[in-house]
């Protein structure tokens, strides 16, 4: 019943406004976390989030764990004369009173390994851990793999 | 070489020239160090490849010859880029409407080890249908590379690979002659002027 409810929504609603998961904790506020849904389980997927850090001191992410990929990693699109490549982000900078976004072309999760395909509508868990803050666990949304960005009822944008 | 380049900043203006210069790509074999004269790609009459449809035909460069064309290099285990240009060539073409029905849009793998028609028509059933899905040989991926002065190389990882690529969408007019680039970092706002420029 939840999938035909979830289904009738989607055909309702081309890019559907999600209740989005935000969490607190500290100086920091994780929200808009989305993923895009993958053919089958053997291609990498991808992790986005907005992090905002709103003391007085610097953070930083140093890694993310989830249990729907056995290898979760953090990098960077970046673009050199044309030719984009995926470099290892050993960690993204949070300088204090900024927002920093994982999204699509810059700063993203890599999840390899993944132990079932992602489907649109799903949600799984993952855990970033800060430098200075510790770690903290939001809900992933699926989205489809068109999606360019989650919409949230809440957010304003 | 250098009033052809001048030709084309010029219809480009300062926005997509700069465009234009961040997005072009590079042969494989040319140095990616130092180079005074970027290459632009052949008009598509001057290039040679066979490639293979998502739909099991063969295409050649000649083929799109007549129509507008737009050409993006990308691979169907790339998470980031790609996923993200095919979202923004099927907007565009949702934005031009019926219009963009004369326009050749096609995908071409840099990954045929794993792309197989098959897979890029699975793929490529998530974006808009009028985009092709292009495979086949690597010898065939790198002379179609060549005529676009397209780079692209295997990075292994610990899991496998991935690939480094040439990220601009590629816009060619009706007679085959090159327009311009749509580059993966610019302002998404300039790519339907650019695409219509060459649909003229």
């Amino acid at each position: 019943m939840k999938h035909i409810l979830l289904t009738a929504f989607t055909l309702l609603a081309a890019t559907p406004a999600l209740a989005c998961n935000s969490v607190s904790f500290g100086d920091l506020t994780v929200e808009h976390a989305w993923s895009r849904a993958t053919i089958g389980a053997s291609r990498p997927a991808v992790f986005y989030v907005e992090i905002s850090n709103t003391g007085d001191t610097d953070d930083a992410l140093i890694g993310i764990a989830t249990p729907a990929a056995e290898s979760p990693i953090l990098h960077e699109t970046v673009v050199t004369d044309g030719v984009a490549s995926m470099p290892h982000a050993m960690s993204i900078p949070l300088p204090a009173g900024q927002a920093v976004q994982l999204a699509p072309g810059g700063y993203h999760g890599m999840l390899t390994g993944l132990t079932a395909a992602l489907n649109e509508g799903d949600s799984f868990p993952v855990t970033l851990t800060f430098q200075n803050a510790g770690a903290v666990t939001i809900t992933v949304d699926v989205l489809s793999m068109r999606a360019a960005g989650l919409e949230c009822d809440h957010a304003a944008q | 070489m250098r009033s052809r380049r001048s030709v084309i900043l010029g219809l480009g203006g300062a926005a997509g020239a700069l465009a234009f210069t961040l997005g072009l790509g590079w042969w494989r074999t040319s140095s990616r160090q130092t180079q005074d004269v970027v290459p632009l790609p052949l008009p598509l009459s001057e290039m040679s490849f066979t490639l293979t449809t998502h739909r099991g035909e063969n295409l050649s460069p000649a083929d799109w010859i007549g129509k507008p064309t737009m050409v993006f290099f990308g691979f169907t285990w790339c998470p980031d880029v790609c996923p993200t240009t095919l979202s923004d060539i099927s907007n565009w073409l949702e934005a031009l409407g019926t219009e963009a029905d004369r326009l050749n849009v096609a995908l071409i793998t840099v990954d045929p080890e794993r792309d197989s028609p098959e897979i890029l028509a699975e793929y490529l059933s998530y974006f808009d249908p009028r985009i092709l899905g292009l495979t086949g040989p690597l010898s065939e991926i790198e002379r179609a590379a060549a005529g676009f002065r397209v780079w692209f190389e295997k990075q292994p990882r610990d899991d496998g690979y991935t690939m480094n690529h040439t990220a601009g969408v590629f816009l060619f007019r009706a007679d085959g002659s090159f327009a311009n680039i749509i580059d993966f970092h610019e302002d998404r706002s300039f790519a339907l002027p650019k695409i219509r420029r060459a649909m003229r």
